[in-house]
Protein backbone atom coordinates (compact mmCIF):
# COMPACT_ATOMS: atom_id res chain seq x y z
CA UNK A 1 0.00 0.00 0.00
CA UNK A 2 1.78 3.12 -1.19
CA UNK A 3 1.34 6.78 -0.31
CA UNK A 4 -0.05 7.50 -3.80
CA UNK A 5 -2.73 4.84 -3.34
CA UNK A 6 -3.69 6.31 0.04
CA UNK A 7 -3.98 9.83 -1.38
CA UNK A 8 -6.06 8.63 -4.34
CA UNK A 9 -8.26 6.47 -2.10
CA UNK A 10 -8.97 9.37 0.28
CA UNK A 11 -9.69 11.67 -2.70
CA UNK A 12 -12.07 9.15 -4.31
CA UNK A 13 -13.93 8.31 -1.13
CA UNK A 14 -14.21 11.99 -0.15
CA UNK A 15 -15.54 12.91 -3.60
CA UNK A 16 -18.12 10.13 -3.75
CA UNK A 17 -19.21 10.57 -0.13
CA UNK A 18 -19.71 14.29 -0.75
CA UNK A 19 -21.60 13.45 -3.96
CA UNK A 20 -24.02 11.28 -2.00
CA UNK A 21 -24.21 13.53 1.06
CA UNK A 22 -24.55 17.15 -0.05
CA UNK A 23 -27.89 18.94 -0.22
CA UNK A 24 -27.54 20.84 -3.48
CA UNK A 25 -27.77 18.47 -6.47
CA UNK A 26 -25.36 20.52 -8.62
CA UNK A 27 -22.74 20.44 -5.85
CA UNK A 28 -23.29 16.68 -5.67
CA UNK A 29 -22.43 16.27 -9.37
CA UNK A 30 -19.36 18.49 -9.02
CA UNK A 31 -18.13 16.33 -6.13
CA UNK A 32 -18.95 13.26 -8.22
CA UNK A 33 -16.56 14.37 -10.99
CA UNK A 34 -13.82 14.43 -8.33
CA UNK A 35 -14.72 10.86 -7.34
CA UNK A 36 -14.76 9.66 -10.97
CA UNK A 37 -11.39 11.35 -11.63
CA UNK A 38 -10.01 9.60 -8.54
CA UNK A 39 -11.18 6.23 -9.89
CA UNK A 40 -9.54 7.08 -13.25
CA UNK A 41 -6.27 7.84 -11.43
CA UNK A 42 -6.56 4.49 -9.64
CA UNK A 43 -6.88 2.79 -13.05
CA UNK A 44 -3.68 4.55 -14.13
CA UNK A 45 -2.05 3.40 -10.91
CA UNK A 46 -3.04 -0.19 -11.85
CA UNK A 47 -1.32 0.15 -15.29
CA UNK A 48 -4.63 0.27 -17.19
CA UNK A 49 -3.99 3.54 -19.04
CA UNK A 50 -6.59 3.03 -21.76
CA UNK A 51 -9.35 2.32 -19.23
CA UNK A 52 -8.26 5.32 -17.16
CA UNK A 53 -8.62 7.71 -20.09
CA UNK A 54 -11.90 6.06 -21.14
CA UNK A 55 -13.15 6.64 -17.59
CA UNK A 56 -12.22 10.34 -17.81
CA UNK A 57 -13.88 10.76 -21.22
CA UNK A 58 -17.07 8.81 -20.48
CA UNK A 59 -17.72 9.59 -16.81
CA UNK A 60 -16.09 12.96 -16.13
CA UNK A 61 -16.81 14.18 -19.65
CA UNK A 62 -20.20 12.75 -20.57
CA UNK A 63 -22.13 11.26 -17.64
CA UNK A 64 -21.46 14.19 -15.27
CA UNK A 65 -22.45 16.74 -17.95
CA UNK A 66 -25.58 14.68 -18.70
CA UNK A 67 -26.50 14.66 -14.98
CA UNK A 68 -25.98 18.45 -14.73
CA UNK A 69 -28.25 18.94 -17.76
CA UNK A 70 -30.91 16.66 -16.26
CA UNK A 71 -30.77 18.58 -12.94
CA UNK A 72 -31.05 21.86 -14.84
CA UNK A 73 -34.07 20.68 -16.83
CA UNK A 74 -35.90 19.22 -13.82
CA UNK A 75 -35.22 22.15 -11.51
CA UNK A 76 -38.37 23.55 -9.98
CA UNK A 77 -38.62 26.22 -7.26
CA UNK A 78 -40.36 23.86 -4.84
CA UNK A 79 -37.61 21.21 -4.96
CA UNK A 80 -35.25 23.45 -2.96
CA UNK A 81 -37.26 23.30 0.25
CA UNK A 82 -37.75 19.54 0.23
CA UNK A 83 -35.48 17.44 2.48
CA UNK A 84 -32.57 15.80 0.66
CA UNK A 85 -33.00 12.38 2.26
CA UNK A 86 -35.84 9.89 2.12
CA UNK A 87 -37.96 9.25 5.20
CA UNK A 88 -36.38 5.77 5.43
CA UNK A 89 -32.80 7.06 5.36
CA UNK A 90 -31.87 5.27 8.58
CA UNK A 91 -32.84 1.84 7.19
CA UNK A 92 -31.03 2.61 3.89
CA UNK A 93 -27.86 3.64 5.68
CA UNK A 94 -28.02 0.55 7.86
CA UNK A 95 -28.36 -1.73 4.81
CA UNK A 96 -25.39 -0.03 3.11
CA UNK A 97 -23.26 -0.34 6.27
CA UNK A 98 -24.22 -4.01 6.62
CA UNK A 99 -23.28 -4.67 2.97
CA UNK A 100 -19.91 -3.01 3.52
CA UNK A 101 -19.32 -5.03 6.69
CA UNK A 102 -20.04 -8.33 4.92
CA UNK A 103 -17.88 -7.40 1.88
CA UNK A 104 -14.99 -6.26 4.08
CA UNK A 105 -15.19 -9.45 6.13
CA UNK A 106 -15.18 -11.59 2.97
CA UNK A 107 -12.20 -9.69 1.52
CA UNK A 108 -10.18 -9.94 4.74
CA UNK A 109 -10.98 -13.65 5.16
CA UNK A 110 -10.35 -14.69 1.56
CA UNK A 111 -6.99 -16.23 0.65
CA UNK A 112 -7.46 -15.22 -3.00
CA UNK A 113 -7.11 -11.54 -2.17
CA UNK A 114 -3.63 -11.99 -0.66
CA UNK A 115 -1.86 -12.15 -4.04
CA UNK A 116 1.59 -10.66 -4.58
CA UNK A 117 1.90 -8.06 -7.35
CA UNK A 118 2.92 -9.73 -10.65
CA UNK A 119 5.46 -7.94 -12.89
CA UNK A 120 4.14 -4.96 -14.81
CA UNK A 121 2.48 -6.05 -18.09
CA UNK A 122 3.41 -4.07 -21.21
CA UNK A 123 -0.02 -3.33 -22.64
CA UNK A 124 -0.33 -0.73 -25.36
CA UNK A 125 -3.36 0.59 -27.20
CA UNK A 126 -2.44 -1.35 -30.33
CA UNK A 127 -2.88 -4.65 -28.49
CA UNK A 128 -6.28 -3.52 -27.20
CA UNK A 129 -7.31 -2.48 -30.71
CA UNK A 130 -6.13 -5.82 -32.12
CA UNK A 131 -8.12 -7.72 -29.49
CA UNK A 132 -11.23 -5.61 -30.16
CA UNK A 133 -10.95 -6.21 -33.93
CA UNK A 134 -10.26 -9.96 -33.74
CA UNK A 135 -11.24 -11.83 -30.62
CA UNK A 136 -13.87 -9.40 -29.33
CA UNK A 137 -15.30 -8.19 -32.65
CA UNK A 138 -18.79 -9.64 -32.06
CA UNK A 139 -19.21 -8.02 -28.60
CA UNK A 140 -17.95 -4.77 -30.15
CA UNK A 141 -20.62 -4.89 -32.87
CA UNK A 142 -23.33 -5.74 -30.34
CA UNK A 143 -22.15 -2.81 -28.21
CA UNK A 144 -22.49 -0.50 -31.21
CA UNK A 145 -26.03 -1.76 -31.76
CA UNK A 146 -26.85 -1.32 -28.04
CA UNK A 147 -25.50 2.26 -28.02
CA UNK A 148 -27.53 3.11 -31.14
CA UNK A 149 -30.66 1.64 -29.58
CA UNK A 150 -30.00 3.51 -26.32
CA UNK A 151 -29.47 6.78 -28.21
CA UNK A 152 -32.73 6.45 -30.14
CA UNK A 153 -34.57 5.14 -27.08
CA UNK A 154 -33.42 8.02 -24.87
CA UNK A 155 -34.53 10.57 -27.46
CA UNK A 156 -37.93 8.87 -27.93
CA UNK A 157 -38.54 8.56 -24.17
CA UNK A 158 -37.52 12.14 -23.37
CA UNK A 159 -39.44 13.62 -26.35
CA UNK A 160 -42.35 15.90 -25.56
CA UNK A 161 -45.48 14.11 -26.76
CA UNK A 162 -47.63 17.26 -26.76
CA UNK A 163 -45.65 18.61 -29.69
CA UNK A 164 -46.87 15.73 -31.86
CA UNK A 165 -50.54 16.46 -31.22
CA UNK A 166 -50.31 20.11 -32.24
CA UNK B 1 -2.73 -6.24 4.29
CA UNK B 2 -1.76 -6.86 0.70
CA UNK B 3 -2.25 -4.31 -2.03
CA UNK B 4 -5.00 -6.25 -3.81
CA UNK B 5 -6.90 -6.36 -0.53
CA UNK B 6 -6.68 -2.58 -0.16
CA UNK B 7 -8.05 -2.08 -3.69
CA UNK B 8 -10.90 -4.51 -2.99
CA UNK B 9 -11.71 -2.78 0.30
CA UNK B 10 -11.74 0.61 -1.42
CA UNK B 11 -14.04 -0.78 -4.09
CA UNK B 12 -16.36 -2.25 -1.42
CA UNK B 13 -16.44 1.17 0.27
CA UNK B 14 -17.31 2.87 -3.05
CA UNK B 15 -20.07 0.31 -3.62
CA UNK B 16 -21.50 0.92 -0.13
CA UNK B 17 -21.42 4.71 -0.61
CA UNK B 18 -23.27 4.32 -3.91
CA UNK B 19 -25.77 1.93 -2.31
CA UNK B 20 -26.35 4.32 0.60
CA UNK B 21 -26.96 7.15 -1.86
CA UNK B 22 -29.31 5.07 -4.00
CA UNK B 23 -31.31 4.00 -0.93
CA UNK B 24 -31.48 7.30 0.96
CA UNK B 25 -31.60 10.18 -1.55
CA UNK B 26 -34.94 11.64 -2.64
CA UNK B 27 -33.79 13.15 -5.94
CA UNK B 28 -34.15 10.56 -8.75
CA UNK B 29 -31.06 11.88 -10.57
CA UNK B 30 -28.89 11.36 -7.48
CA UNK B 31 -30.25 7.83 -7.09
CA UNK B 32 -29.13 7.15 -10.68
CA UNK B 33 -25.70 8.60 -9.83
CA UNK B 34 -25.52 6.23 -6.86
CA UNK B 35 -26.11 3.31 -9.23
CA UNK B 36 -23.32 4.64 -11.48
CA UNK B 37 -21.02 4.67 -8.44
CA UNK B 38 -21.84 1.02 -7.75
CA UNK B 39 -20.96 0.17 -11.38
CA UNK B 40 -17.68 2.06 -10.98
CA UNK B 41 -16.84 0.01 -7.90
CA UNK B 42 -17.39 -3.20 -9.90
CA UNK B 43 -15.15 -1.87 -12.69
CA UNK B 44 -12.40 -1.09 -10.18
CA UNK B 45 -12.65 -4.68 -8.95
CA UNK B 46 -12.28 -5.98 -12.52
CA UNK B 47 -9.14 -3.91 -13.10
CA UNK B 48 -7.63 -4.85 -9.71
CA UNK B 49 -8.20 -8.58 -10.31
CA UNK B 50 -6.84 -8.25 -13.85
CA UNK B 51 -3.65 -6.55 -12.61
CA UNK B 52 -3.08 -9.03 -9.79
CA UNK B 53 -4.20 -12.07 -11.81
CA UNK B 54 -1.85 -14.70 -13.26
CA UNK B 55 -2.07 -13.59 -16.92
CA UNK B 56 -2.50 -9.81 -17.28
CA UNK B 57 -1.34 -10.01 -20.93
CA UNK B 58 -4.64 -11.63 -21.94
CA UNK B 59 -6.53 -8.29 -21.56
CA UNK B 60 -9.74 -9.91 -20.31
CA UNK B 61 -10.21 -7.49 -17.40
CA UNK B 62 -9.63 -4.45 -19.61
CA UNK B 63 -12.11 -5.72 -22.24
CA UNK B 64 -14.73 -6.41 -19.59
CA UNK B 65 -14.36 -2.90 -18.17
CA UNK B 66 -14.52 -1.24 -21.61
CA UNK B 67 -17.80 -3.02 -22.39
CA UNK B 68 -19.10 -2.37 -18.88
CA UNK B 69 -18.40 1.36 -19.22
CA UNK B 70 -20.28 1.38 -22.56
CA UNK B 71 -23.31 -0.34 -21.03
CA UNK B 72 -23.20 2.08 -18.08
CA UNK B 73 -23.15 5.05 -20.45
CA UNK B 74 -26.18 3.70 -22.34
CA UNK B 75 -27.93 3.06 -19.02
CA UNK B 76 -27.23 6.62 -17.82
CA UNK B 77 -28.62 8.12 -21.04
CA UNK B 78 -31.82 6.05 -20.98
CA UNK B 79 -32.23 6.50 -17.20
CA UNK B 80 -31.98 10.28 -17.40
CA UNK B 81 -34.42 10.22 -20.35
CA UNK B 82 -36.90 8.27 -18.20
CA UNK B 83 -36.42 10.75 -15.34
CA UNK B 84 -37.13 13.65 -17.73
CA UNK B 85 -40.29 11.92 -18.99
CA UNK B 86 -41.43 11.23 -15.41
CA UNK B 87 -40.69 14.83 -14.45
CA UNK B 88 -42.78 16.10 -17.34
CA UNK B 89 -45.63 13.86 -16.17
CA UNK B 90 -45.57 14.45 -12.40
CA UNK B 91 -43.68 17.80 -12.20
CA UNK B 92 -41.25 16.46 -9.60
CA UNK B 93 -38.10 14.34 -9.33
CA UNK B 94 -38.80 13.58 -5.65
CA UNK B 95 -39.06 9.80 -5.30
CA UNK B 96 -41.16 10.01 -2.12
CA UNK B 97 -43.81 11.88 -4.10
CA UNK B 98 -43.68 9.62 -7.17
CA UNK B 99 -45.77 6.87 -5.59
CA UNK B 100 -48.19 5.94 -8.36
CA UNK B 101 -47.53 4.31 -11.72
CA UNK B 102 -50.67 5.58 -13.41
CA UNK B 103 -50.41 9.20 -12.22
Amino acid sequence: MTVIFLILAVLTVAGTAAAMGMRNAVHCVLALTLGFAGVAALYLQLDAQFVGFTQIMVYVGAVAILAVFAIMMTHSPTSVQLPAYSTHWLAGGFVAAAVFAVLAWAIRASAASAQPLPPQPDIDVQQIGDALMHRYVLPLEIMGLLLTAALIGAVVIAMDRKEEIK
Amino acid sequence: MSSLQSYLLLSALLFSIGLAGALTRRNAILVLIGIELMLNAANLNFIAFWRYGPTPSKLTGIMFVIFSISVAAAEAAVGLGIILAAYRHSKTTDLDQMNSLKG
